[in-house]
């Protein structure tokens, strides 16, 4: 298997975009990266497409041909994959094993989501086909409440506290706020989220990831022709996948994702490191509980000790591990499809030190963990500069 | 409700009745049903089998903010509980006092009205669960030698798959 | 012919209460003078996950509980109501399955307002007596509305009960005799497009519940060549805890052979299940070889009056299975307020 590297990226701002559509978000993201990767169009191979409801939510399926379609590319072979909130990811993985294999030197790979066409309650539909359709949605649960099932097992487990949890949004709101392309830029507090109004117990508004459009798109390039384009790729060191039981209560544990423990296993031992090798990380927050259990299950912090991690300030930027630089879920936004390879994104940014206000300092290693559903499918990697 | 009338129809047994299924190869059980053990996979021969309709809570929450057809219910529980054979499902827990409402508490299924979101289509129903104070004294139908099916006990192997001819 | 009798029997009672005071505050009405006129003090409410069909199906469980019967063996069940979740699609149908009673079995629904439960009782004890089935499931069950305002809002009330009927010598109580008493009279009823009942004010009483349920017990009293002393427990169809009592007075029942089915004051009227969830209050204390006269009434109007023996089996048959009816009126109930209670029952005009 050859190398594989990053050539271009790019995001579009997220946020509420009533005035863009699907295919104006594909584009806008589509073109940026390729712009930003130095090819022409007729260089790219094959392309990767990462949504997850695009049927429920505009009502349009075969999203593969419609991301050819208009960005000009047909009649190049295009795909949509899907894995709930980690559609982003597994788009990723499969441009990268089809550029590693050989089967191809130059691949797009994208993610998008265009939630907002529909109410916040049939998008709180859309997305509980994330969980078990039949017998989570089905009996009255949202993704609020199966992630606070997990919470109160972490709580009374480990003795996490709602303030912990709080921390990580307080921190995602101050990296957000210093990201020009995330939809929350405002800072807020501990208190602003303990008073934010219980969603399902214990998690709060503030503790839960919003509703956003936005895409995101990387150019992918064999290892050994990326200096070609860029002057600074970025290699993918390590991918790692595992799945779980698409339900909640059929999980070994309600106190670990164990797809993210099996996920990071294999990127690691691709990549040749372990946690204590990564200086930042995008996690998957799209509750705070979750970034409390990837910062245990990805090995960062001991099982039982992310809240006080968290509280403590060591997941901050440019503190033991910076978690979540771009604001993560919860402040840059989550359009579920895309923010797979928003999280790339903005690995690349970091190694090459276009981050800005919140740039990384002595990065080597980048790790991107994205999570389909309550952990049913989870997905690693690792990034560094090539 | 108008659409997905087969597959509502299709899961009476398991919501009426928590009709669930058994390997007999394993003794894996299993609910909702499945028609393959994923344990033994094409090795495996289910049956269906009832499950206990008694058990107990281990995580819950309450929930404020409704998805479509449940935002007059609200604030309502739901919870994970484990039924009396190890078997943990995720349901609505209904009648019982806030503060009766904890890790550990006992609960026995209740028949009620799951989902009905226009007046004019059909009603889904099925089970809920209320916290009671003590298990209850029913008497048990015969159990045959049942594995566990719980795998966060400690100490307690989980089933081996079996040698793969998949 | 053979006889029948009950082999298991089943309450279930929702956990909401109101209190007939809280109605009236919102009437600008007297409370405590409406709630002694009706002898009702509280009644329990069905809540927005609740109707007739699950008072239905959890009555039933109870009563197979009891019973400790194979519900595969049994071959009919009817369920009488007023208020069907369908006007058409069978709740009887919901029942078997989730009893696990299903294919082979007649079902169906029955409405004769509040005497469709011991209709459903009459025609199972025909069906077993003629050998047609093992055993019947016989079920009352109704979510009753009251029309705001009106004073029937103070007893409608939702509940349910059933009774699995099988041969006399298995049972815990035989069916000895039936008489039914039957006119075509307009005291109270349901247009089909109409959401609450109409009634006719005092003609409720004397040509209506009075001539019927005297009618229906005299009836059997005579052809059984007995009078009131022949009984130890007088259960009759309870709408208001004023009528029963003045049926009891002028049958000749004294107040203690008839308080022990009394639960209308706790509960209200459930309708199709009232008369019979006050049998079940009394199958849950009677002794063996007690007599119980049991006597419905529904509007429209007819009234089914049954003679019953409590046989030892009552002792063994797990009469402890299941809760008693005084244990779900009196331990577990939560109050709501009337803006509460309107939100459960839809009688808020959005809903």
């Amino acid at each position: 298997m050859r190398k594989v590297s990053i050539i271009g990226a790019a995001i579009s701002k997220f946020g509420e975009h009533w005035e863009k559509s699907l295919r104006d978000l594909i584009v806008e993201a589509g073109t940026k990266a390729v712009v930003d990767a130095g090819v022409e169009g007729k260089d790219i191979q094959a392309i990767y497409g990462g949504t997850m409801a695009s049927g429920r939510f505009i009502g349009q399926e075969h999203i593969g041909a419609l991301i050819a379609d208009h960005l000009g590319m047909n009649p190049i072979a295009s795909t949509r994959l899907e894995a709930a909130c980690a559609s982003g990811s597994v788009a990723l993985r499969a441009g990268y094993l089809a550029v590693a294999s050989g089967m191809y030197d130059i691949v797009a790979v994208g993610g998008v989501e265009k939630m907002t066409e529909v109410s916040t309650e049939e998008a709180a539909i859309a997305l509980g086909g994330a969980g078990d359709q039949e017998w989570e949605l089905f009996m009255g649960a949202t993704f609020p409440a199966l992630y606070a099932l997990l919470a109160r097992r972490h709580m009374e487990q480990f003795g996490t506290t709602e303030e912990q949890m709080a921390a990580c949004s307080v921190k995602n709101h101050d990296n957000g706020s210093k990201n020009e392309y995330a939809q929350f830029r405002n800072k807020i507090t501990v208190d602003d989220v303990m008073n934010s109004g219980y969603i399902s117990e214990p998690l709060k508004l503030l503790d839960c990831s919003p509703i956003t459009d936005g895409a995101a798109a990387v150019i992918l390039c064999a290892g050994d022709k990326a200096k070609k384009f860029c002057d600074a790729p970025v290699e993918i060191a390590g991918s790692g996948q595992a799945s779980d039981s698409i339900a909640l209560a059929q999980r070994k544990s309600l106190t670990e994702l164990s797809a993210t423990k099996e996920a990071a296993k294999q990127a690691y031992t691709q990549a040749g490191i372990t946690a204590k090798d990564v200086q930042a990380a995008e996690v998957h927050d799209c509750f705070s509980i979750a970034e409390i259990l990837a910062i245990e299950d990805l090995g960062f912090f001991k099982k039982g000790y992310g809240g006080k991690a968290a509280e403590d300030g060591e997941t901050v930027l440019n503190s033991q591990v910076s978690i979540n630089t771009s604001g993560g879920l919860k402040a840059c936004g989550h359009p579920v499809g895309a923010t797979g390879v928003k999280q790339v994104v903005e690995g690349v940014w970091q190694l090459q030190e276009k981050a800005g206000a919140r740039q990384v300092v002595g990065l080597k290693n980048f790790l991107t963990h994205n999570v389909g559903g309550s952990g049913a499918t989870a997905v690693v990697h690792v990034l560094r500069r090539a | 409700m108008r659409n997905l009338l087969p597959l509502i129809w299709r899961g009476n047994s398991e919501r009426y009745r928590l009709l669930g299924s058994k390997c007999e190869h394993c003794g894996g059980e299993f609910f909702p049903q499945r028609s393959l053990c994923p344990h033994c996979r094409r090795g495996g021969k289910i049956i269906t089998m009832p499950m206990p309709r008694q058990g107990k809570i281990v995580s819950f929450t309450l929930v404020h903010s409704a998805p479509k057809g449940f935002e007059l219910e609200t604030p309502y529980f739901l919870a994970i509980i484990e039924l009396a054979n190890g078997v943990r499902l995720l349901t609505q827990i209904v009648d019982s006092p806030a503060e009766r409402v904890k890790t550990g508490a006992f609960v026995k299924m209740v028949f009620r009205k799951i989902f009905e979101d226009d007046a004019e289509g059909i009603i889904a129903y099925g089970y809920k669960f209320k916290v009671v104070q003590t298990v209850e004294q029913t008497p048990k139908p015969a159990q045959t030698k049942m594995i566990q099916n719980n795998p966060n006990k400690p100490g307690k192997p989980s089933l081996k798959p079996q040698k793969s001819k998949n | 012919m053979q006889k029948s009798g009950i082999i298991g029997y089943g309450v279930s009672i929702p956990r909401l209460r109101i209190k007939a005071e809280d109605i009236a505050r919102v009437w600008g009405k007297d409370g405590a003078r409406i709630s002694a006129g009706l002898g009702i003090k509280e009644k329990a409410v069905a809540a927005l996950d609740q109707d007739s069909a699950t008072f239905a199906v959890e009555s039933a469980n109870m009563a197979i509980s009891r019973a400790q019967i194979d519900p595969q063996k049994i071959g009919a069940v009817f369920v009488g109501s007023e208020s069907k979740p369908y006007a058409v699609k069978p709740t009887a149908s919901i029942v078997a399955d989730a009893i696990g009673a299903t294919p082979n079995l007649t079902a169906a629904d029955l409405e004769f307002a509040c005497k469709a439960g011991t209709a459903a009782i009459q025609a199972c004890m025909g069906m077993v007596s003629s050998g047609m089935i093992e055993y019947g499931l016989a079920i009352g069950s109704d979510t009753a509305q009251g029309k705001p305002s009106d004073a029937l809002e103070y007893s409608a009330a939702g509940g349910g009960a059933a009774f699995i009927i099988g041969k006399a010598e298995d049972s815990i109580a035989v069916l000895e005799n039936t008489y039914s008493f039957t006119t075509d009279t307009p005291d109270f009823w349901r247009r089909q497009h109409a959401e609450f009942p109409e009634h006719a004010g005092r003609f409720t009483g004397e040509p209506a519940y009075f001539k019927h349920l005297i009618s229906a017990a005299k009836g059997l009293m005579s052809r059984m060549g007995v009078n009131s002393d022949f009984f130890d427990y007088f259960v009759p169809h309870q709408p208001n805890g004023k009528f029963p009592m003045r049926a009891a007075k002028i049958l000749g029942f004294p107040d203690e052979k008839v308080r022990p089915s009394i639960v209308v004051d706790r509960l209200g009227n459930t309708y199709s299940a009232s008369s019979i969830i006050g049998l079940a209050s009394v199958l849950d204390i009677a002794k063996p070889g007690q007599k119980i006269l049991l006597t419905s009434y529904g509007s429209g109007a007819g009234s089914d009056a049954f003679y019953i023996t409590v046989t030892d089996k009552i002792l063994e048959k797990q009469r402890h299975a299941g809760e008693t009816v005084k244990q779900m009126l009196e331990d577990d109930k939560e109050y709501v307020d009337y803006a509460i209670y309107a939100k459960h029952r839809r009688k808020i005009k959005s809903l």
